[in-house]
């Protein structure tokens, strides 16, 4: 008996070993240590044995039964594995091959800029103010002390309307009037984003309709200092944190003192390229503190308050960070440029 | 405007480099543009400042082997004079005049090996000066025309300057770096800088803003000749329009051409030299801001013999006559308009004041005699007439942004001085000058605390005093305020303000602080409609529109395309006086117009348009100063629903419900329940348009744009290619956006879900059959979703099918079949109670 069962042992371990697959894995163990396996049938005859050689045929029997187990398992586990890896080794793609598209939408680069804008200014209390299009000669030029035939008219050709003394308005600081009036006598810190417009040729440089932001700060004591400060954290967080500001003296009838900022040129970090026509700068916006005659036409008393205004183009700014080189593509609309952002 | 930097050292010292000078005009808002070097380092062509040099010419002689060349003996600082061998036409004067040394020509001298430009060829071609025999005199040295230095194109001569009390005291052998080199600058003269319109006036801040002294022309004049009194009588009846007008006479002047030094710094700055008498009225208004003007005395006397025999030559300033020309000297002919300032006499006009002279008065190559004009001009009255007639001289320029009376006097002064040096001429005892008004100098208060709190410098009383004497303000100090009296070279100080913008500009923008918005934070209220605005775009965005920003001027003809048989809507529009284009003439009615004008230019390169924007629509309103401005929201699909790739396209093109989708998730999304109905639109195809309602308000249409809309925009898209487009109104959708609302509990309980095919008449609208389902559902019914639409012989003609997906569920229990089926049948009951349905199995 014992002699059957070392046969049997020897025999299925070498099987065993010739097995190549997990479906005759199966088959080998339906036939050795399945319910009416070979194993199975030598321990029925346990019962009829001498029992003087009974136990330690029945200790072999087990040693027997667990090794063959044992075999299994790990004959098991290598199959498995092998197959696993064949499938995977016959299932490889491309990976190169392009994904699948999808329809996708997007924002116009211009209300990206804006909303950086906004979110920027947000932060600082600014809020957003907007005015009308079409405005009164009075509250884009008048008021904002441009007298009639006043030479600052000409750096700006407005377009008339057929009504006398409406234009469409040429800045958005035509904007500025309407939020004092609208926030008087509370301190003001407004931003104010718009389409303006200009009766210029249109070019690679300039367009007939832009957008413009405009901001303004009126209050009891908002200084020349809080202006720079302001709008040099404007540029860190817009241009990047190692931006440096440069503010030159400059004129607009509606500030005095009046500044333009210049930014240090982030695209050859001042270095000098085409697009900062090697001066190392950057003009990005024009700013300065409220003139008295513009807070008085406000409603704000200008000996007791002060306040600073800027503007800044959104076009310009889109310009410089993409090199955008022609100023018709934001209105042009061209779906092969607008989904570029 | 043009700057030469020497000609600013004339009036103050400038020993930084070049750089630091643009700095400096930069930042205090003289904003140079660009810098042109001419010689020094810089340059294209760089002087060697060994060999290139100042040369004096002491004898010329003709070459003995050749009649257009000469041999002219130059000394440039050697122990020896050159000999060199040169076929200059103005030298050829000099031939045979033995020793010239003293008359003071001198030239600049290339050594051998200098670089320059070849003064033969076109343009500028470098070359390196080599020695070699002419006609059997070896050469080694040349001396150079404008054109080999690079100064100009002039090649005709060489430059041949004659030493004078004028030119600083080079000797020969100076570098012609230190003679002739130069950095020009180009400075932007924005309007609140008129001052600086000249060389003075930019040296003058140069001077404040480095703090150096500035040195003055000398103003002072000899005047020898014969008494102008009762000669000349100058008035005007518009003082306000001509407050000052300053003649002298100068008589006998050579109109001879002007010294090298002139013309060289005259052309830098952008003049063309003429001849003495012309370039020294250039010249001074270009030194010192002051615009002059020459008149032929003896034209003007010949006239008086007509008008006052024994009497004298009357000028007088006066407004035109109507219907009044005048012909300028450049021959044009104008129709003068009613505010124009004329200069006249008796007998009648005889130059535009301030602008351009007249052609009969103007000096001419003979004219001896001449009538200096130095006056001053209302610069708003100067600018109306100059833009009217389209005139834009360098003394409009000038006049038009401001020029102080008190300069006038200065100016003739000085013209007239060089005209007495330059041009030999004796200048007339006495000046006429009509100032009627002298204006007081205008004196500012400043307030301490006030240039603080508007400057955020903490400076003191004294150092504010102090940026200001840098100008050349006249400054008293006091406890709280000082006392600023304006200097009378300027126009543009009105008020305190101005006075800190000034201390700001000379104690340096960069040199302020930067600090932090310190004031107390104004009320935060946010934008909400803004807000809003920019949510809706954010939906649209997620379900895979583009957004546009459009042209908002439009042309009425355009805007029809979208009204077949109309001419239009019936809305007045903004329109115009002074369009760029007919294309962009008034401002638009149609949102949806702009943006299918953008589907159309698209669709020529894009097989999917999904396209869509927020913006303002304008109505003119005759009752009101300024339109009504409605925000719309337009939106235009059409072509594939995907885009291909390399496993195909299949999703087919875009229909009314991907549309209707669309607005649907923003209408969820925004929780407004907007319904739909059926209606007809001009511009939408009949049977495929929507309106869209709102607690029974229009807020809007959506359908199937109209085969003749398509037809008439130009789109590149197949035939029967479906194009679908909604319009909405902004302003009446937004206030109906809930600041909040309710959530849906999510149930525990598992959903029973059953599905329910419902045939009713083809009239009845899928939303009638859904609503009584959801009716009759209850509270149980959490879903309903129409998954199939058929119509067929199966359910017989005139019926319709629409088959239903009911989810039941409860929030505090699980549901048995047995209540399920109690709701079905009552939803199944209405159905065939109310629309007469049956139930298809």
């Amino acid at each position: 008996m014992l002699e059957e069962l070392e046969t049997l042992y020897t025999e299925a371990l070498a099987k065993l070993e010739q097995v190549e697959n997990t479906a005759v894995l199966e088959t080998w163990y339906h036939d050795t240590l399945g319910r009416k396996g070979a194993v199975y049938l030598l321990t029925r005859q346990v019962g009829q044995m001498d029992p003087a050689i009974r136990p330690a045929f029945g200790k072999r029997l087990n040693e027997v039964k667990n090794d063959l187990q044992a075999a299994y398992d790990g004959r098991l586990a290598a199959l498995k594995t092998a197959e696993l890896e064949a499938a995977i080794a016959s299932s490889a793609l491309d990976v190169t091959l392009p994904g699948r598209p999808l329809p996708t939408g997007g924002l116009h680069i211009v209300t990206q800029t804006l909303r950086d804008i906004y979110r920027i200014f947000g932060d600082m209390g600014f809020q957003v103010y907007r005015s009308p299009d079409v405005e009164t000669d009075a509250y884009n030029f008048e008021l904002l002390n441009f007298p009639p035939h006043h030479p600052a008219r000409e750096m700006q050709d407005s377009f008339y309307t057929t009504k006398p003394d409406v234009i469409l308005r040429t800045h958005t600081s035509a904007g500025q009037i309407r939020a004092m009036q609208a926030y008087y006598p509370e301190p003001v810190r407004v931003i104010l984003p718009g389409m303006c417009y200009r009766n210029e040729q249109i070019t690679t440089r300039s367009s007939i309709q832009f957008t413009q932001v405009e901001g303004l700060a009126v209050g009891h004591n908002i200084s020349m200092a809080d202006l720079k400060g302001t709008l040099t954290e404007f540029a860190r967080r817009m241009f990047g944190a190692g931006r440096q500001t440069r503010f030159r003296a400059s004129y607009f009838p509606f500030t005095e003192p009046s500044a333009e900022m210049d930014i240090t040129c982030f695209l050859c970090e001042s270095k000098g390229c085409q697009v900062c026509k090697y001066t190392g700068w950057l003009e990005i916006l024009g700013s300065g503190m409220v003139h008295p005659t513009v807070l008085r036409n406000g409603g704000y008393d200008p000996g007791v308050y002060t306040g600073f205004a800027f503007g800044m183009g959104p076009e310009r700014i889109a310009m410089l960070k993409y090199g955008i080189d022609d100023i018709r593509q934001f209105w042009g609309n061209d779906l092969r440029f607008l989904q570029q952002f | 405007m043009q700057v030469p930097l020497s000609w600013l050292k004339d009036f103050v010292t400038i020993d930084r480099p070049v750089a630091e000078v643009d700095r400096i005009l930069t930042n205090a808002g003289l904003e140079v543009k660009t810098i042109e070097y001419i010689g020094i380092p810089g340059a294209d062509l760089v002087w060697d400042r060994d060999l290139i040099v100042l040369g004096h010419i002491l004898q010329v002689e003709q070459h003995p082997n050749a009649d257009k060349l000469v041999l002219a003996t130059v000394d440039y600082g050697a122990d020896a004079p050159e000999v060199v061998v040169t076929g200059a036409p103005n030298l050829f004067e000099f031939v045979g005049q033995g020793d010239i040394s003293s008359r003071g020509l001198y030239s600049p001298l290339a050594l051998e090996g200098a670089e320059l430009y070849d003064g033969h060829k076109d343009g500028r071609v470098k070359m390196k000066l080599k020695g070699r025999p002419l006609r059997g005199i070896h050469n080694r040295c040349m001396v150079c025309s404008e054109k080999e230095l690079g100064i100009s194109d002039e090649h005709e001569g060489i430059i041949l300057m004659v030493k004078d009390q004028w030119l600083p005291d080079y000797q020969a052998g100076t570098p012609m770096q230190d003679v002739l080199g130069d950095a020009v600058l180009e400075i932007d003269i924005i309007p609140n800088i008129a001052r600086c319109a000249s060389m003075l006036g930019v040296a003058r801040e140069y001077a404040a803003l480095t703090n150096q002294p500035l040195r003055l022309p000398d103003y002072h004049v000899v005047m020898d000749g014969p008494p102008v009194e009762g000669k000349v009588v100058i008035t005007t009846d518009k003082p306000e329009l001509n407050p000052r007008f300053v003649g002298m006479v100068i008589h006998n002047v050579r109109q001879i051409d002007s010294p090298y030094w002139m013309q060289y710094r005259l052309r830098l700055a952008g003049q063309r030299p003429i001849n003495v008498v012309v370039d020294i009225s250039n010249y001074v208004m270009l030194e010192m801001g002051q615009p002059n003007h020459t008149f032929d005395y003896d034209f003007l006397r010949q006239r008086a013999d007509q008008y006052a025999p024994d009497g004298p030559i009357h000028i007088h300033t006066r407004l035109p006559q109507p219907g009044e020309m005048l012909t300028t000297l450049d021959e044009k002919v104008h129709k003068l308009p009613p505010h124009a300032i004329l200069v006249t006499d008796p007998l009648s006009n005889l130059s535009l004041g301030g602008i351009m002279g007249g052609l009969d008065s103007e000096i001419k190559p003979e004219t001896q005699n001449v009538l200096l004009e130095a006056a001053a001009w209302n610069f708003i009255n100067i600018r109306r007439t100059a833009n009217a007639l389209g005139i834009h001289s360098d003394a409009a320029f000038r006049f038009s942004r401001g020029v102080h009376p008190s300069q006038a006097l200065l100016g003739a002064k000085r013209a007239a001085e060089l005209m007495r040096r330059l041009a030999g001429g004796t200048v007339a005892q006495g000046i006429v000058d009509y100032y009627p008004n002298p204006p007081q100098a205008a004196t500012v208060k400043l307030a301490y605390d006030y240039a603080r709190r508007l400057s955020g410098l903490d400076l003191s009383g004294e150092a504010m005093a102090d940026l200001l004497r840098r100008l050349e303000f006249a400054v008293t100090v006091h406890e709280d305020h000082l006392l600023a009296t304006v200097p009378d070279h300027r126009l543009d100080i009105e008020g305190p303000h101005d006075l800190v913008e000034e201390i700001c500009r000379v104690y340096g923008y960069d040199n302020i602080p930067n600090t932090i918005l310190s004031d107390p934070l104004p009320p935060q209220r946010g934008n909400p409609k803004l807000e809003q605005e920019e949510r809706i775009k954010d939906v649209l965005v997620q379900a895979g529109l583009q957004e546009l920003i459009t042209f908002r001027l439009t042309s009425p003809m355009y805007e029809a395309k979208l009204l077949p048989g109309s001419e239009g809507d019936a809305w007045p529009y903004v329109a115009l006086t002074n369009p760029n284009s007919a294309e962009r003439a008034v401002m638009r009615h149609s949102l949806l117009a702009s943006v299918l004008e953008i589907a159309a230019h698209n669709s020529r390169y894009q097989e999917r348009i999904a396209i869509f924007e927020i913006g303002p629509i304008f109505i003119e309103d005759e009752e009101e100063i300024l339109p009504t401005e409605q925000t719309r929201l337009s939106l235009a699909l059409t072509g594939q629903r995907g885009v291909p790739g390399w496993q195909g396209n299949n999703a087919g093109q875009y229909d009314f419900f991907d549309l209707k989708g669309i607005l649907e998730t923003l209408f969820g999304e925004l929780h407004v329940p907007v319904n739909y109905e059926a209606a007809q639109h001009p511009s939408y195809r009949p049977g495929r348009t929507a309106r869209l309602l709102l607690n029974g308000q229009q807020i809007g249409v959506m359908g199937e744009l109209h085969p003749l809309v398509t037809e008439r925009l130009d789109l590149h898209i197949e035939r029967d290619q479906p194009v679908l487009a909604a319009d909405i109104d902004l302003d009446a959708l937004i206030p109906h956006i809930p600041p909040y609302y309710q959530y849906a509990p999510i149930s525990p309980y598992p959903p029973i879900e059953e599905d329910l095919a419902v045939v009713v008449d083809v009239g009845i609208t899928a939303v009638t059959v859904e609503e009584i389902i959801r009716r009759a559902g209850g509270p149980l019914l959490k879903d309903v979703r129409l998954f199939d639409v058929y119509e067929g012989e199966q359910i017989g003609k005139g019926k319709r099918s629409l088959a239903y997906h009911l989810t039941f569920q409860a929030t505090d229990k699980t549901l048995n079949d047995k209540a399920v089926a109690k709701q079905r049948q009552r939803i199944i009951a209405t159905l065939a109670q109310r629309l007469n349905a049956r139930i298809r199995e």
